[in-house]
C-alpha cells in the first residue's frame, strides 16, 4: 500500500492504495464513485471512459500508479441533478438510452468532444463514440443529445 | 366487467398502489430492464389518478411486496402489468371519490380530481388523498366496476403528438447516481468470484491444488468460488486458481461443429395456426421454390457482466439480482440449495440491459453459494466479461427449410421446416432438475433438465413460424434438436427472429422471380387492414426517401414485415443500405420503421423501443456470429464477438399509426424478425446476390454469389 493522490473533479484525495489496483476499482471501491463502470476491462467497451487532464483514458486498465497526482474528471464532475451539464440535460430531454448503463463513458467523451469542437457535425459526433457500445440501440438519440447539447451551449 | 389477468391473481389494491404521506407508490411484478417499464407504469398511475408524476414512487419486482408476476419478457409486460395498473388505479380513483363525497359535501361525479387533490367545484373545497386516508390504505379488492378513463380523455397520454414522458430514471443513470447493483454497497460486503473452465461442460481436475490462494476458496465438488475483502484481491485470487486448475473436458461433450446437426432429431411437431400438435406430419409435394435460411449462435451480450449480491442470515437468504423473473428464481433457488421457499427472498436490482436471459440466474445462485459460507457477511459476486461471454446461454442457431408453390402471382402451397434448439432455458422451481450452472456442479449436484417441445401458441422456436399471408394451403413443422452442448435459452423474440428472416426473405424471392414489386405481392396476400396500413405507409414514406449516392457503391433497398406472435405490434420496415463495389461491405444508410402498436400509453418510449429493437437486430444481423471450436466457444470478449457500433448507426425514421380502440401491445421484440429479412432483401436489390444467412456481411455475400454464379 502506497499514499497516493488524486485530483477527482477537482478535489484532492489522498490514498492509501497499491499502484498496481486500476484507477477503475479505486474510483469505485475507494472513493465511492458510482459514474466509471466496468464492461470488459479491456479497453473494448468504453464504459469506463474518464478524463485525465484533457485527455481519455479507459480506467479499467490505467493503474493507480500512471493516475497518481493527475487531474480526473468522472461523470460526476459535468453536473449534479439540481444543476445539469449541457449534455446530461440533453440525455434527459430526448430520453436518449436505455438501459443507460453506456452513458458515463460516452458522456464523458461527449464531453471532451465539445471542449475541442463546439459545433460538431452528425458524423463528428459517430466517430468521437466509435469507442463506445451501446447494447440497447439507443445510438441515434444519443447522437441527437449531444447535438442538442451543442447547439445549446 | 372483466378483470385484467394479474389483478386477478393479485386482486388487493394496495398490493398495486399505497399511499405514503403526499407519495404515491406503484408496485408491479415486471421488472426495469431499460425498457422504461417504471416510467411506463408510473405514467398510467399518473394519468388514472390526475396525480404528479414527479410525486410517483415505483417498488419493482421484490418477492417480498407487491404482486407476483412471473416473468419479465416477450413484450408483454405493458399488456399485462399495464392493464392490472390501469384497472386497479381506476379503482382507488373510485373509493377516493366516495371516501371523500361525504366530507366534501357532493355527489362522487360532482367531485374533480387533479394533482392529489379532491375538489368540490360548488363549495370551492378540496381535500388532498392523504387528508381523506389519514395514513390508511386503500385495501380491498378489485371488483372491476369502475371504468378507466376513456383513452380520448382531453389529456390523454397516447397521442403521437404530446411532448415525451421524462424517464424518471434518467436523471440518476446520467449524474452518477447508484443505479445498478454493482453501486449498491452494505458495510463490511466481501467479494466474490467464481472459477470455471473454457466452457460449461469443463471440469477441474480434481487432483487440483487450490490451497495456496490468498483468499478464501470454496469448493463443493465442481464449483470453484472465492471470497476476499478487496476487489483486487479476491481477482488476484481468480486468476492465480485460473493459472492452476486444469480443466477436463469428456469427449461427449466436446462442442459439435457447424450447424448441419441441427437436423439430426426425431422430435417435431406440426404447428397449426401458431400451435404445435400431434397431428400427422404431411410430406412435401414438389415445389417450384425451396432455400435454405440459416442464423448462428447469438449472445445477448449485455454491456455489463451479471453480478448479484447475496445474504445468508438467520436461515434466511436475501438475494439482489437482476433476474428478470424474480419469484422464478426465488423458487430456482430454494429447489437448488436445498431451502424452503419462504427461507428465500429475491430483490430484482437494475443492471445494464439483459435482452433475455442472460447470466443472471447464474450470478444469482453463485453468489448465493458464496454467502452460505460466510454468514452474516453479503457477497458481491461479479461475472468477469469472459464469464458471460461464456457460459450465458445462447440464442439458438437454427436451420429453416422452405419450400412453396407459386402459380399467377399467389402463393398456393407454403412448407417451412424449423430446425433449432430451446429457447426456454430459464430456471424456476422445478423438481429433480435445475437450471442453474452451479446446481449441476455441486457436489449434491441437480442435473440439467431435458429440454421439451414448447406447446404454446408462438412460443419457442415456432414463435411467428405461421405467416399472416393468406396461402392456400401451408405445412409447419418445428423440430427441437434437445442437445444442450451448446447451452441455449430465451433472447429476445426467440424464433421469430429466424422465422421472419426466412418468410419475409422468401416472400421477397418469390416476387422477383415473378417479377412483381415485393410489397404489392405482400399486400396481395393480406386482409388484416392493420397490417396493410403499416405496409402501405412505409412504402410511400420509402419513396419520399431519397437515397443518398456514392461512387463505386450499389445502392439497395429492401422491404419487411412481420404482426410479433401474429397477434402483437404490426411493424412494416423498410432498409436503404449501399454495398461497395470492391470489398462488398455492407453500410446501412436509413431505415423507416411503421408500427401498429394498439393504444399508445408513451409514444416517445415505443419508438425508443422499436429503433432500439431495430437497431440490435440490425447487429445480429450484419455482424454477429457466436464462433466455436471443440472446446467451447472462442468469442470470449468484444473483439472476437464484434457488435454494431456508432459509426455504422443509419438514421431512423420511426411513424406510429395509433389504434385507440385496441389494448397496447408490446412492441419491444416488434422489429427483431423484420430487420434481417429487410437488409437481405436490400442487399439483393444492391447486388443480385441472395444471401440466406446471418449474418449478412462480406463472407455470406461472397459465399452466396459463388453459388448463385455457379447455378447460373
Ligand atoms: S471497462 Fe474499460 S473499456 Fe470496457
Ligand atoms: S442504453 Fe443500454 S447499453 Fe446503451
Amino acid at each position: 500500500m502506497t499514499q497516493l493522490e488524486l485530483i477527482i473533479n477537482q478535489t484532492s484525495v489522498t490514498l492509501d492504495v497499491d499502484p498496481a489496483t486500476s484507477l477503475l476499482d479505486v474510483l469505485r471501491n475507494e472513493v465511492g464513485l458510482a459514474s466509471p463502470r466496468f464492461g470488459c476491462g479491456k479497453e473494448q467497451c468504453g464504459a469506463c471512459c474518464v478524463k485525465i487532464d484533457n485527455k481519455l483514458v479507459y480506467a479499467c486498465t490505467h493503474s493507480m500508479a500512471e493516475a497518481a497526482g493527475q487531474s480526473i474528471t468522472t461523470v460526476e464532475g459535468l453536473g449534479t441533478p439540481e444543476n445539469p451539464h449541457p449534455l446530461q440535460q440533453a440525455v434527459m430531454d430526448l430520453n436518449a438510452g436505455q438501459c443507460g448503463f453506456c452513458l458515463s463513458g460516452i458522456l464523458v467523451t461527449a464531453s471532451k468532444l465539445l471542449d475541442e469542437n463546439p459545433a460538431p457535425s452528425r458524423s463528428d459526433v459517430m466517430t468521437a463514440l466509435d469507442d463506445h457500445l451501446c447494447r440497447c440501440g439507443a445510438h441515434n438519440r444519443i447522437i441527437d443529445a449531444i447535438l442538442r447539447a451543442a447547439d445549446k451551449r | 366487467m372483466s378483470i385484467p389477468f394479474s389483478l386477478q391473481r393479485n386482486p388487493r389494491l394496495s398490493t398495486w398502489i399505497r399511499f405514503e404521506g403526499d407519495r404515491l407508490i406503484v408496485y408491479t411484478g415486471k421488472v426495469e430492464l431499460g425498457q422504461g417499464i417504471k416510467t411506463a407504469v408510473a405514467s398510467i398511475a399518473a394519468f388514472e389518478l390526475n396525480f404528479p408524476i414527479s410525486r410517483i414512487d415505483v417498488v419493482s419486482g421484490n418477492t417480498e411486496s407487491g404482486p407476483e408476476e412471473g416473468i419479465t419478457a416477450g413484450s408483454m409486460s405493458i399488456e399485462t402489468t399495464g392493464a392490472a395498473i390501469r384497472q386497479a388505479s381506476a379503482e382507488v380513483r373510485a373509493h377516493l371519490l366516495d371516501r371523500a363525497a361525504d366530507r366534501l359535501e357532493a355527489d362522487p361525479s360532482a367531485l374533480v380530481v387533479k394533482d392529489g387533490l379532491i375538489h368540490n367545484p360548488g363549495t370551492n373545497n378540496s381535500l388532498s388523498f392523504d387528508e381523506i386516508l389519514s395514513g390508511g390504505q386503500i385495501d380491498v379488492e378489485a371488483t372491476g366496476n369502475p371504468k378507466p378513463r376513456p383513452s380520448d380523455a382531453s389529456d390523454t397520454l397516447g397521442t403521437s403528438e404530446t411532448p415525451r414522458t421524462a424517464r424518471i430514471d434518467l436523471p440518476y443513470k446520467v449524474t452518477g447516481g447508484k443505479a445498478f447493483i454493482q453501486d449498491l454497497q452494505f458495510p463490511h460486503m466481501k467479494h466474490g468470484r467464481v472459477v470455471r473452465g473454457p466452457s460449461i461442460n469443463h471440469y477441474p481436475d480434481q487432483t487440483s491444488d487450490l490451497k495456496e490462494s490468498l483468499a478464501n476458496i470454496v469448493r463443493d465438488g465442481n464449483f470453484i468460488g472465492v471470497i476476499a475483502d478487496r476487489e483486487d484481491a479476491v481477482r488476484a485470487a481468480r486468476q492465480h486458481l485460473n493459472d492452476t486448475i486444469s480443466w477436463q473436458l469428456d469427449a461427449s461433450h466436446e462442442t459439435p461443429n457447424g450447424s448441419d446437426w441441427l437436423r439430426d432429431t426425431d422430435t417435431r411437431l406440426l404447428v397449426v395456426d401458431g400451435t404445435p400438435g400431434d397431428e400427422p406430419i404431411p410430406d412435401v409435394p414438389a415445389c417450384n421454390f425451396s432455400a435454405t435460411y440459416r442464423k448462428p449462435w447469438h449472445m445477448h451480450g449485455s454491456l455489463s457482466p451479471s453480478a448479484a449480491i447475496a445474504i445468508w442470515q438467520d436461515d434466511h437468504l436475501t438475494v439482489y439480482s437482476h433476474a428478470q423473473g424474480p419469484s422464478l428464481l426465488r423458487d430456482a433457488l430454494a429447489n437448488a440449495l436445498s431451502l424452503n421457499g419462504n427461507q428465500v427472498t429475491v430483490i430484482h436490482t437494475e443492471n445494464a440491459g439483459c435482452y433475455g436471459h442472460n447470466g443472471a440466474d447464474d450470478a444469482a445462485m453463485d453468489a448465493a453459494k458464496l454467502a452460505l459460507h460466510v454468514p452474516g457477511s453479503h457477497i458481491l459476486l461479479k461475472w468477469e466479461r469472459e464469464d458471460e461471454h461464456r457460459y450465458e446461454p445462447y440464442s439458438p442457431g437454427t436451420l429453416i427449410d422452405v419450400a412453396a408453390n407459386i402459380e399467377n402471382g399467389r402463393v398456393r402451397y407454403w412448407s417451412a421446416d424449423i430446425y433449432s434448439q430451446t429457447h426456454s432455458g430459464r430456471p424456476f422451481g422445478m423438481q429433480g432438475a435445475s437450471n442453474l450452472v452451479a446446481a449441476w456442479e455441486q457436489e449434491e449436484a441437480i442435473p440439467r433438465p431435458i429440454p421439451q417441445p414448447g406447446r404454446g401458441n408462438h412460443s419457442g422456436i415456432h414463435r411467428n413460424a405461421d405467416p399472416l399471408y393468406q396461402f392456400e394451403d401451408r405445412r409447419i413443422v418445428k423440430h427441437l434438436n434437445r442437445d444442450q452442448r451448446i447451452r441455449t435459452s430465451s433472447t429476445r423474440g426467440l424464433g421469430a427472429f429466424a422465422n421472419v428472416f426466412a418468410i419475409e426473405s422468401a416472400i421477397d424471392e418469390l416476387a422477383r422471380l415473378d417479377e412483381i414489386d415485393p410489397v404489392t405481392f405482400r399486400l396481395a396476400h393480406l386482409e388484416d387492414p392493420r397490417a396493410v396500413a403499416v405496409l402501405q405507409r412505409c412504402r410511400a414514406l420509402a419513396s419520399d426517401y431519397a437515397p443518398r449516392h456514392q461512387d463505386g457503391h450499389h445502392p439497395g433497398r429492401g422491404f419487411a414485415f412481420a404482426q410479433y406472435k401474429n397477434r402483437q405490434t404490426y411493424a412494416a420496415l423498410c432498409v436503404f443500405l449501399d454495398v461497395d463495389d470492391e470489398t462488398l461491405e455492407v453500410s446501412l444508410e436509413h431505415a423507416i420503421i411503421v408500427a401498429d402498436a394498439g393504444r399508445v400509453v408513451d409514444p416517445d418510449g415505443l419508438r425508443n423501443q422499436l429503433e432500439g429493437g431495430f437497431i440490435q437486430s440490425a447487429s445480429w444481423s450484419l455482424k454477429e456470429s457466436v464462433s466455436f471450436n471443440r472446446y467451447g466457444t472462442t468469442s470470449v470478449d468484444w473483439d472476437s464477438y464484434p457488435i454494431l457500433r456508432f459509426s455504422e448507426i443509419p438514421t431512423v425514421n420511426v411513424q406510429l399509426i395509433e389504434d385507440p380502440t385496441s389494448p397496447s401491445l408490446g412492441a419491444g421484440e416488434a422489429l427483431h424478425g423484420p430487420t434481417p429479412a429487410a437488409i437481405a432483401n436490400a442487399i439483393a436489390d444492391a447486388t443480385g446476390i441472395r444471401v440466406r444467412e446471418v449474418p449478412l456481411n462480406t463472407d455470406s455475400i461472397r459465399r452466396a454469389g459463388l453459388v448463385d454464379h455457379t447455378a447460373r
